[in-house]
């Protein structure tokens, strides 16, 4: 336990949860209706719906900057000059596209890629990058920011934050909506939802069953990406409390060694399928009058 | 762990980068890819053609080879040909030639004795004519008796 003040497990897993949120606060605060920084996870949980995530929101879109500017430099000098014989990043950024390119290929069969294929990359690379996070040491961020910058609290893992995955799955449920009225028309779309699979007796029923399988489709995304990485950063938690004496401590840095090389497998794996999912349900969107 | 305002902005963010994705990275990338892919193609189809054409040329090279060996054959067959020609013309000139020097020396010869033998008879004859009269003591008319010694001529 690195954090100094934090007397008990039960605190220091209580710290290790609670994010920097800057929001508004609640009335019967002293500072009620001001904006700034919550100090405890009390407050933050107060706040309700007027705060923002700053560490999950600050290094989701770092990491998103850290890889584009990467991905953009590529693009630069390939369109400088495209026959040139890549080397070095280029080469993995084509490889990484390539890979991407063949996975879209075979599940989306329509032949215009420009939508899907990059947004594909774009989740791909950046929900790995969220769950990479998790292999930093549990303490060592939030132990510099706290001594070294005075933040209270940092959470760096951001799809361990609901607010992110579920962000990015409403994402891709809003381009889901879009790009089903773009292809099939309003009508279509509602005729979709409405006259499958039972014929338009049964429309009532049709439409709750579709309704209920469309909403489950950003549903079951956010959350198995927000599971899968807060139980294992949840591990790596329970694991670091277990630094209290040598032989003990000793173990639990086996432990963490041995969670942390599973994870390995976790981070692209959860990745994988949080891209591949959103494009077979933008197939979906885009085939027409197709069976389920 | 509470939804709030971080939803709309994680969700603007994604919006954002897919959007930047879209734009400025992925059909730069792509289409570099795909150029890159074309050179090749061409450059394996080069090389293809290239193999081709060696092969081509090589056997064109080949055949050339074999129709000139095959003319210097038949070259140095007809200059055999004429060389053996040319050997028995000079042959049968050389004989010619010698069988002709033969016949000049005969005749050569048979003059040449012909000739003696006038000679040897005028001067017989005279020595007969000298010899008669000395037999004689008295001078042979020799135009009286030209008949007579003709005849002794002829009869040497």
């Amino acid at each position: 336990m690195a954090s100094g003040f934090e007397t008990t497990a039960e605190d220091y897993i209580a710290h290790h949860l609670v994010n920097a949120t800057f929001g508004r606060f609640p009335d019967g605060h002293e500072r009620a209706g001001e904006w700034g920084f919550a100090s405890s996870g009390s407050e933050a949980e107060a706040m309700g719906f007027m705060a923002i995530h700053v560490d999950s929101m600050g290094w989701s879109i770092g990491l998103a900057i850290f890889f584009m500017y990467f991905f953009r430099r590529v693009a630069v000098s390939a369109a400088a000059n495209p026959a040139a014989i890549p080397t070095g990043l280029r080469n993995v950024v084509e490889a990484l596209i390539d890979f991407i390119e063949g996975m879209v290929k075979s599940v989306f069969k329509h032949p215009d890629l420009s939508y899907v294929a990059p947004m594909a990359l774009t989740i791909f690379v950046w929900v790995f990058f969220m769950n990479l996070m998790d292999l930093v040491p549990v303490d060592l961020v939030p132990y510099i920011a706290q001594y070294g910058l005075g933040i209270e609290y940092m959470k760096i893992v951001p799809s361990t934050d609901p607010n992110i995955t579920m962000g990015l799955a409403l994402s891709v449920f809003t381009l889901i909506i879009f790009f089903s009225i773009r292809q099939k028309g309003l009508g279509g779309f509602l005729a979709e939802i409405s006259f499958h699979p039972f014929g338009k007796w049964l429309l009532p029923f049709n439409l709750a069953l579709e309704v209920v399988g469309l909403l489950a489709k950003p549903v079951s995304l956010g959350l198995r990406l927000f599971g899968n990485l807060f139980s294992a950063e949840m591990i790596f938690i329970l694991i670091a409390t277990m630094y209290t004496g040598l032989v003990i401590g000793l173990l639990g840095g086996l432990l963490q060694f041995a969670w942390a090389v599973f994870h390995i497998l976790v981070v692209p794996l959860q990745a994988f399928i949080f891209m591949v999912l959103s494009v077979v349900y933008l197939t979906q969107a885009f085939d027409e009058g197709e069976a389920h | 762990m509470n939804i709030n305002l971080t939803l709309f902005g994680q969700m603007i963010a994604f919006f954002f980068f897919v959007w930047f994705c879209m734009r400025m990275v992925w059909p730069p990338i792509v289409a570099a890819m795909v150029a890159r892919q074309e050179q090749i193609a061409e450059g394996l189809e080069t090389a293809d053609r290239a193999k081709k054409d060696l092969d081509l040329a090589q056997k064109r090279a080949m055949d050339e080879l074999k129709k000139a060996r095959v003319e210097a054959a038949e070259i140095i067959e007809q200059a055999r040909k004429r060389s053996a020609q040319m050997v028995e013309e000079a042959q049968r000139d050389a004989r010619a030639e010698g069988e002709r020097l033969k016949q000049a020396a005969t005749a050569d010869v048979e003059q040449e004795l012909r000739r003696a033998r006038e000679t040897l008879r005028a001067e017989v004859s005279a020595l007969a004519v000298v010899g008669a009269e000395r037999i004689l003591e008295r001078s042979v008319d020799a135009q009286s008796h030209a008949e007579m010694l003709d005849r002794l001529v002829a009869d040497l």
